[in-house]
């Protein structure tokens, strides 16, 4: 009998336990069908693909700050740190372009810088969370305003453009009909899927946000675990950052702003807790879906975007809510 | 005693989805005595209280209050009829005043603004009624344990309680705080309040209070005076069945076991020079006062802690212990003593839970897991520790108290310490897995583990320990040898409290 049980779950678990844990899976389904139904435009390859591409840009960050909040943080630089790995990428390319020694390199190069410095200011988040031991909601607040005053202050609020079109190749590059842009995010939201279920660091990123007491006294390196959090978090920002100069040829100080918020919250409509210790980046990735078949669907059906925010607004305080009913019933 | 009762309760029954909590519970709490509930976890005692206090409500059977069939909605609805609730954790504002957690819903107020020195004029005439002295003006958190529940009580009070539920209400609280709380509960009773005490502390139970009601399964097995009962006639009703013994024997290592774990001169900023030497297959008992820095040494001892000087050595060879991590590698282990903060990860599995310090055993170098194995040896270790469920899977906070404390066991067993430090093995958990955990540890022991057993129950220490060390103010104040097997509780307790005050109060007999 007790080999029965090995593996497999023997919580009892009642239907509404069930229905609060899959909720985003039944909110997407019913959505997804019920815009099947209604519009013609809405099922076509073409549409769905177009989904899946604008889906990119909150999608990375989505998925990345998953990670951090169920390491136990938050990343609200995230915005910053898009708009300032969007201008070192630009700068670069643009810059380097002019060596003739780099000249064909130098998109590319810019790329890479871009993404460097993402990834770089992310692990400084992380250091400035853990080590003076900060709150991390107002050090990354703190941190995304210091950042973006630095890309304002390198930038003089001018657009930095491009001008060579392979800088264009990441964000419009396409393998068939998939833009590189939907394997870059999905492929990202599987690395960090089997980072988490898979790996060790997955486990001490789920133990330090449980519990950070009971995970010191594991042997776990808590703040190690949570700046690498921070890292990715500040690579995905970067990487996002990139794509979007990438696809306009251009750059700008202010580009991004409140792409953090709109991240968090396509988590917690997924319904990763915010209080960290718990959470899937399935989840997010179904999160972030809603929030686009919103749009496309008031797009589709022709309705005012005024709706569209009073509409997501009320999912995301609608996905809260459960989640505060899942921890009021545990 | 021809009063009417205070509590009638005809058959009440209640369920929580699969488990039947109350099973037709009919019990009588008369007026002015303290009426203890006694029995396992899960026995359903708690669900009991809380029914009384209209935190819970009963599917089925009849409360009466003086008489007057009643099935309140909330805690508010009870506490009309003067029925109020103090808990184990402290229910208070803690960042307020004492004052404004007293009167707390009672505020006085004039033209709409309160009125302070009304205020305090009531809250001096519940201080006169009680004998307390305490500042209104402290902030809670700034108090001790023992006089936050004072504050709970004249917050009690304030609210007209005739009837209190405790329960659990001294867990938390360190021994001679416990004697504090005790003799208010004595004073409340005096001035005429009703009071249910729900304890796993069975002598504290039969010392205080006037009947005890023993329960088992959601069942009320009897209704008895306590001064015809005895600890060992409660734990059989409790249990239902007779216990030998809560200890098993104790087996001394040989006299030429090796000296398995040296300490020498450790110091840190809470520890005067420490020295500790541990022998193969030894059960070192650290006794103590809670604050006499045991846990400190314990959480020093294991690198949670800075170590600022002294020397470790491990079967002779010197160890570096800068964090819990380098004691693990060193095969040094600590079981936490805060199950819930310090031990476990709530939201995980067991298996997570379990696995947790030994990763790197259990995945290649870049970091992926070896699922199966891991699985496995997971399945092996909550079987052999007879954790019920043995189920992996299941998340760590739906397995009960006692269950939850073997896996934290498990957690630290998986891989074998060469040096278990063991702090308060058995809070808040039941009998039977108390009795379970007690043969786990001598058994450890039996097969040559160096353990350190730190616990705030003297007779955990007299019942498994072979030596005694006794700490007080973060240094180790006496050692203890056990002559012809027997340990001197005098002894122990005289070195607790200090050598100046050997009449000091004493909760055990």
């Amino acid at each position: 009998m007790s080999l029965l049980n090995r593996g497999k779950r023997t919580e009892p678990r009642s239907l509404s336990a069930l229905l609060l844990d899959y909720g985003i899976v039944i909110g997407f389904a019913a959505l997804f069908m019920l815009l099947s139904f209604q519009t013609e435009a809405f099922l076509t390859p073409r549409n769905q693909l177009n989904i899946l591409d604008q889906a990119h840009q909150i999608g990375l960050m989505a998925v990345a700050v998953t990670v951090v909040i169920i390491a136990g943080g938050f990343d609200l630089s995230m915005g910053a740190i898009f708009a300032m790995s969007g201008v070192v990428a630009a700068f670069v390319a643009r810059d380097l372009g002019q060596v003739e020694a780099f000249a064909g390199a130098a998109p590319y190069l810019g790329w890479i810088a871009g993404i460097a410095t993402g990834a770089l200011l992310g692990l400084l988040n992380g250091v400035l969370v853990t080590f003076l031991q900060i709150n991390t909601f107002v050090a990354t607040l703190a941190s995304g305003i210091v950042i973006r005053g630095l890309a304002l202050i390198i930038t003089q609020a001018e657009q930095v453009r491009v001008p060579d079109d392979a800088f264009q190749a990441l964000a419009r590059g396409s393998i068939g009909d998939f833009r590189n842009t939907i394997f870059l995010w999905l492929g990202f939201a599987l690395l960090m899927t089997l980072l988490l279920t898979r790996t060790r660091l997955g486990r001490y990123i789920f133990a330090s946000g449980d519990n950070p007491e009971a995970a010191r006294l594991a042997g776990i390196n808590v703040n190690l675990v949570r700046t690498i959090a921070f890292g990715i978090s500040g690579f995905a920002a970067g990487l996002s950052g990139v794509i979007s100069a990438s696809k306009f040829q251009k750059a700008q100080n202010d580009a991004g702003q409140g792409l953090e918020l709109i991240a968090i919250a396509a988590v917690v409509i997924g319904g990763t807790s915010i209080m960290g210790g718990e959470g899937a980046v399935w989840r997010t990735v179904l999160g972030v879906l809603l929030l686009r078949l919103i749009e496309n669907g008031f797009n589709l059906a022709n309705v005012d975007t005024f709706y569209q925010d009073v509409f997501q607004g009320l999912i995301i305080l609608f996905a809260v809510a459960l989640d505060a009913l899942r921890h009021r019933r545990r | 005693m021809t009063a009417q009762p205070f509590i009638e309760a005809r058959g009440l029954s209640k369920r929580f989805q699969a488990v039947q909590a109350l099973d037709d519970v009919s019990v009588i709490v008369n007026q002015g005595e303290i009426h203890a509930l006694v029995g396992e976890n899960g026995a359903g005692k708690s669900t009991l209280g809380k029914v009384i206090s209209g935190i819970v409500r009963s599917d089925s059977g009849t409360l009466l209050v003086k008489g007057r069939a009643v099935s309140y909605a909330n805690p508010h609805a009870a506490l009309q009829d003067g029925i109020t609730t103090i808990s184990q954790e402290i229910s208070l504002l803690t960042r307020q005043t004492v004052l404004e957690n007293v009167l707390l819903g009672q505020e006085i107020v004039r033209a709409g603004v309160l009125y302070r020195r009304a205020m305090l004029q009531r809250f001096e005439e519940l201080q006169a009624l009680t004998g307390f002295s305490l500042d209104p003006d402290a902030r809670v958190r700034d108090l001790r344990a023992a006089d936050q529940k004072k504050v709970e009580v004249m917050q009690a009070l304030a609210r007209n309680a005739e009837l209190v539920v405790m329960d659990e209400p001294t867990a938390m609280l360190p021994d001679n705080e416990t004697v504090i709380f005790l003799q208010m509960v004595r004073q409340l009773k005096a001035m005429g309040r009703t009071i249910i005490y729900i304890s796993h502390f069975l002598q504290e139970v039969l010392d205080l209070a006037d009947s005890v009601t023993v329960m088992r399964n959601g069942r009320t097995v009897r209704t008895a005076r306590a001064a015809d009962e005895t600890p060992d006639s409660l734990v059989t009703a409790m249990l239902g069945k007779s216990i030998a013994t809560m200890y098993p024997s104790k087996s001394p290592p040989p006299p030429d076991a090796p000296l398995v774990y040296r300490v020498s001169g450790l110091t840190s900023a809470f520890l005067s020079p420490v020295d500790l030497d541990i022998r193969a297959g030894e059960i070192v008992g650290m006794a103590g006062l809670v604050g006499s820095g045991r846990s400190r040494l314990a959480r020093t001892l294991f690198g949670a802690e800075p170590i600022t000087g002294g020397r470790i050595a491990i079967n002779g060879q010197t160890v570096q212990i800068r964090s819990p991590s380098d004691a693990i590698k060193a095969g040094i282990y600590l079981l936490p003593e805060s199950r819930k903060e310090q031990g476990l990860l709530l939201k995980q599995t067991a298996r997570q839970n379990v696995t947790l310090p030994h990763l790197s055993g259990l995945s290649n170098l870049g970091g992926w897991l070896h699922s199966r194995r891991e699985s496995r040896e997971v399945v092996e270790i909550l079987k052999a520790l007879n954790v019920q469920p043995h189920a992996p899977n299941q998340r760590v906070s739906r397995f009960s108290g006692g269950n939850q404390q073997k896996v934290l066991f498990s957690k630290w067993l998986l891989r074998r310490p060469t040096v278990f430090i063991i702090d308060e093995p058995t809070r808040g958990i039941d009998v039977g897995a108390k009795q379970a955990i007690y043969q786990l540890i001598a058994d450890l022991a039996q097969q040559g583990m160096a353990i350190l057993l730190i616990s705030s129950e003297i007779e955990e220490i007299l019942g498994l320990a072979h030596r005694v060390l006794v700490m007080r103010l973060g240094r180790i104040v006496a050692e203890v040898p056990s002559v012809d097997g027997v340990l001197d509780q005098g002894a122990i307790i005289r070195a607790a409290f200090g050598a100046e005050s050997p009449t000091a109060p004493q909760k055990e007999e």
